[in-house]
């Protein structure tokens, strides 16, 4: 039952898939601009086998975590000290508004002049594209905890550093952990789009790499391989979230 | 020396673009060790406000208020306090809820266990130590909640309509267990409610307050003895005090409906 559950679920994709690999042998879809699957599934073999998916995988996932995680690190505690602290507030909250909606890939010329083709420049841009969405899911979820929760903690001996971290920001788990859910999926477009501009390795410099010398087949399993590592990385945190979240019954 | 002391209290809010409203006005009222004194009134009294200000959770405007002969300067462990929608901890199992205000008390980690046993089986809650708030009742997790409070060891306890979420039949089974909680350890305790029935049955003495601006128009002592059980409700002398303080309330009651 789970399988045919599983396969009716999946079908769709199938579908497409096998729509792909018909559309360009009966000539349908010019097979220079879009190869037959299986052409494509035998450059992602070759890919493999070469090495260079690797590397530039590596390379590229490197980049995501760095960035994704120097953006919790600093988002999460900046916005609960902006939720709680009303100095904190005047003075990061302008510059939150101000920036939220600014497209943060208008950035990689400026961090391409300033940080150069190294890993910097990419890390850089992934941190302030992912810095506001989980800074603002922080800030909103801690605004939102029931004062009467933080009032229990402070009659427990607690002092404000312990209640904002101890009993604010998990109680604004859910909240925080959409935002961040949102955060990695963001990360991805930057990281591929920035390596397109401005980089010498990583998998969008893969695809642009063979995109321009008219290798379409291994540009395509590239574009595939990015496209799995964003489900899995997506699957992988709604698997943790879930799991952290458990007490919701 | 009174164990709890509001002297000449008085609270107002300010919205913006508008006059102050006064929540509390010249309140005054001492309770002493041991006590068990209701606070009772219609909503928008000011009677959790009260509360608040002893609880150091909202900061005293003008007035005194003194636990033990010292001025309150914000929260406490102390002051016990139960809220009505119980304020647990939904991450936090049963046990860890229980444990969390023992965390800082200086116990080694076997004695904090204990403790914490002791106050689940004091609440009978024996075999849902790893449920997390989520899966219980509503009165079990205000069971969890004063457990929770109870085990750091209070000098006086503060319930802000702790039963007013609970259904009626659950509601009468936590007037029993409180009542035997106190029995085993007697407990200042200070208790807002607008249930007349609830306020009779449990007190010492009933605060009755009026609205708008919130004062004590009155305190009267309940003089039932000690409470054997829920038959005590159906006595003459038992009736005559809900009456008499539900004639006090109602006045206010009506008014505040306006």
């Amino acid at each position: 039952m789970r399988l045919i559950d599983f396969l009716i679920r999946w079908s769709p994709l199938a579908i497409l898939a096998l729509a792909w690999e018909a559309a360009p042998r009966l000539g349908l879809i010019n097979p220079q601009s879009l190869p037959p699957l299986s052409v494509v599934a035998v450059s992602l073999w070759q890919l493999a086998a070469s090495g260079d998916l690797l590397t530039n995988g590596l390379q590229s996932l490197w980049r995501l975590v760095a960035g994704l995680g120097l953006a919790i690190l600093i988002g999460v505690p900046l916005g609960a000290a902006m939720a709680s602290n009303r100095i904190v507030n005047v003075i990061v909250a302008p510059i939150a508004r101000a920036l939220y909606p600014m497209p943060k890939s208008a950035l990689i010329p400026v961090l391409l002049l300033w940080l150069g083709l190294g890993n910097a420049s990419k890390i850089t841009l992934i941190f302030l594209g992912c810095l506001l969405p989980v800074l603002m899911s922080a800030y909103n979820g801690v605004r939102g905890v029931e004062p009467v929760m933080l009032w229990s903690a402070r009659s427990f001996g607690r002092g404000p550093l312990s209640v904002l971290f101890g009993v604010a920001v998990p109680a604004a788990m859910p909240e925080l952990l959409a935002g961040i859910r949102s955060a990695l999926a963001l990360s991805f477009v930057l990281l591929v789009s920035s390596e397109f501009l401005m980089a010498r390795d990583g998998l969008g410099y893969l695809i642009s790499f063979l995109g321009d010398g008219g290798a379409y087949a291994p540009m395509f399993a590239a574009v595939i391989v990015v496209s799995s590592l964003g489900f899995a990385a997506d699957r992988l945190f709604l698997g943790l979230m879930r799991r952290m979240l458990a007490w919701r019954g | 020396m009174s164990q709890i002391v509001f002297d000449a209290v008085r609270h107002g809010y300010r919205t913006k673009g508008r006059a102050e409203m006064v929540a509390l006005s010249d309140v005054n009222l001492t309770v002493e060790q041991g006590e068990f004194v209701s606070l009772l009134g219609p909503s928008g009294c000011g009677k959790s406000t009260l509360l608040y200000l002893l609880g150091g959770f909202v900061p005293l405007q003008s007035g005194r208020i003194l636990m033990e002969g010292k001025p309150v300067t914000g929260p406490g462990p102390d002051r016990g306090v139960v809220f009505q929608n119980f304020a647990l901890f939904p991450w936090k199992t049963v046990r860890q809820n229980i444990a969390y205000g023992l965390e800082r008390q200086g116990l080694t980690a076997q004695a904090r266990t204990e403790r914490v046993q002791q106050f689940i089986d004091m609440v009978q809650l024996r075999g849902f130590e790893d449920s997390f708030p989520s899966q219980l009742s509503g009165g079990m997790r205000q069971r969890v909640a004063i457990a929770r409070t109870l085990a750091v060891d209070p000098r006086v306890l503060l319930m802000d309509e702790p039963f007013g979420a609970l259904d009626a039949q659950t509601r009468e089974i936590m007037h029993e267990e409180l009542l035997a909680i106190m029995r085993r350890t007697p407990m200042t305790t200070i208790f807002v409610t607008h249930d007349v029935r609830e306020a009779v049955y449990l007190s010492d003495r009933v605060a009755v307050m009026s609205s708008r601006p919130g004062r004590i128009k009155e305190v009267v002592t309940i003089d039932l003895g000690p409470r054997t059980g829920p038959d005590i409700m159906k006595s003459a002398k038992f009736n005559e005090y809900v009456e008499y303080l539900w004639s006090q309330v109602k006045t206010d009651a009506v008014k505040a409906m306006q």
